[in-house]
């Protein structure tokens, strides 16, 4: 196995935008590997067997999977460079706290998707709605019994601002979540906003109107060279034509 | 130093995620105040105000700063009692990160199967998560007694916890789980870990949890009825 650094991801992967974004910031020199999700790579399947997911980062032969982990694991180890967690036990502990919530909501949709892709809508909505009945049902039902398209709608689009506002709240006057500079919990959070695009589409919601400082944060990460260089790669409209796509193969076409 | 008054945990005897708090203050030697919470019947508005995302047990209260979810407050507490005892999660950042890979790995696993209904889906997957699990301590242990080496650690903690409910679910089911012919580095040690100084006064036993679980299910079936 050789040396250096090789990440394994895809390029709509918002976990892998994660590690790009990260690694970027600090400033460090790495191989990508693109993944074919419908292929994958033999090196993907024995470094993370378990889960056989992107990302992946390789590290001198050795795997570190889980985006949130390989964060954690690129600020130990580059110490030298500016750090994402802040260095308070307290504030850490609360960024890992709402990056784990983030990362909750963001698993249920994976699975949803590849479950019930006609319901991406939902179970996006789903991503950053935390203490709702909606996502006990399923937690707690292990079933769910799916509505009809505009009764999914609205359950949907309250969800979807009910945790957005969560995430307003948390942010609150701060220029990031971190605080003044751009840390741990922007890089978790971030990737996602490729999707509010898709979200305003597909769900008509002005998110802007009820959490203006989340968009307003979002577009100051944006200018971030390390932000902007990495959703270039999966630009809006892409993820927006994925799922407009998945929707009319599942025939659902307003 | 922190004086008991200061530091809190809104938890229960019967929580394994309770439990894996009060574990990590144990080998950190740090006093506190345990605020028994009847997380089964109700949630108290103490354990609202602290939890607001998710009103759930364990919450850590520091000096009045609430911190939630026990993997993060595990983490917390090697932090903030940095130079107190011994390290819980290792130093060496890679090995930091399969620790925390693992932890991540059971919590991840109870949640699917908390959401099966059928009980042969849910020990299907209590046996998947033990053979991994078992290749795990392999490598983390290196042959040593714990899955953090010679001395109890983090992967230790957040595993150990769940061993009474292991027992609990081999007597109601009537099949053995952690079966050392199957599972002989894990089974050793469980048995080693359930006897340590660390777990011996916090891990409820097994017969404890049964008698827990049937007044548990009595008060939701009351209040069903009572709603009804």
């Amino acid at each position: 196995m050789e040396d250096g650094l090789i990440l394994l991801g895809y390029n709509i992967s918002m976990f892998a935008m994660r590690v790009r974004i990260a690694l970027d910031e600090k400033g460090i020199e790495y191989e990508y590997r693109e993944e074919r999700l419908d292929n994958k790579s033999p090196l993907l399947l024995e470094m993370n067997p378990v889960h056989q997911k992107v990302p992946v980062l390789i590290h001198n032969g050795k795997p570190v999977s889980e985006s949130l982990m390989i964060l954690e694991y690129i600020d130990e180890v580059w110490k030298d460079k500016p750090p994402l967690l802040p260095s308070d036990p307290y504030q850490r502990a609360q960024a890992r706290f709402w990056a784990d919530l983030i990362d909750k909501k963001a698993r249920l949709f994976y699975e949803y998707y590849s479950k019930y892709p006609q319901c991406v809508i939902v179970v996006f909505a789903e991503l950053i709605a935390p203490h709702n009945a909606y996502f006990q049902i399923y937690i707690n039902g292990g079933r769910r019994v799916w509505f009809s398209k505009g009764e999914e709608l609205e359950a949907a689009k309250k969800e979807l601002m009910d945790g957005l506002k969560l995430l307003e709240g948390e942010l609150g006057e701060k220029v990031y979540f971190g605080g003044d500079k751009f840390g741990f919990l922007d890089v978790a959070l971030i990737p996602f906003y490729n999707c509010f695009d898709s979200f305003e589409s597909c769900g008509k919601l002005r998110i802007e109107e009820h959490c203006p400082k989340l968009i307003a944060w979002a577009k100051r990460c944006m200018e971030k060279e390390s932000v902007s260089k990495s959703f270039a790669v999966a630009p809006p409209s892409m993820i927006d034509e994925y799922i407009l796509m998945t929707r009319k193969k599942n025939g659902n076409t307003e | 130093m922190a004086k008991s008054a200061s530091v809190q945990l809104l938890g229960s005897w019967a929580s394994p995620f309770s439990n894996r708090v009060q574990l990590a203050l144990k080998l950190k030697s740090v006093e506190y105040e345990l605020v028994e919470e009847a997380f089964y019947v109700s949630k108290s508005d103490r354990l609202v105000k602290a939890n607001p995302v998710y009103q759930k047990i364990p919450v850590l209260i520091h000096d009045e700063k609430p911190v939630c979810e026990s993997l993060v407050i595990v983490e917390y507490i090697d932090e903030a009692w940095t130079g107190k005892g011994p390290s819980i999660l290792p130093s060496d950042p890679y090995e930091r990160a399969i620790a925390r890979f693992w932890a991540g790995y059971i919590d991840e696993k109870l949640e699917t199967a908390s959401g099966d209904e059928e009980k042969f889906a849910v020990v299907g997957k209590v046996l998947e998560g033990f053979a991994l699990l078992e290749e795990a301590f392999a490598k983390c242990s290196k042959g040593k007694a714990f899955f953090g080496g010679d001395e109890v650690g983090y992967l230790d903690i957040a595993l150990g916890c769940f061993l009474g409910w292991v027992k609990v679910a081999e007597i109601i089911g009537g099949g053995k789980l952690l079966d050392e012919s199957k599972f002989p580095g894990l089974a050793g040690w469980a048995e080693r870990f359930l006897s340590h100084d660390v777990a011996k006064d916090i891990l409820p036993d097994a017969l404890k949890i049964l008698e827990f679980f049937g007044k548990v299910q009595a008060a939701r079936a009351a209040a069903t009825t009572a709603a009804e």
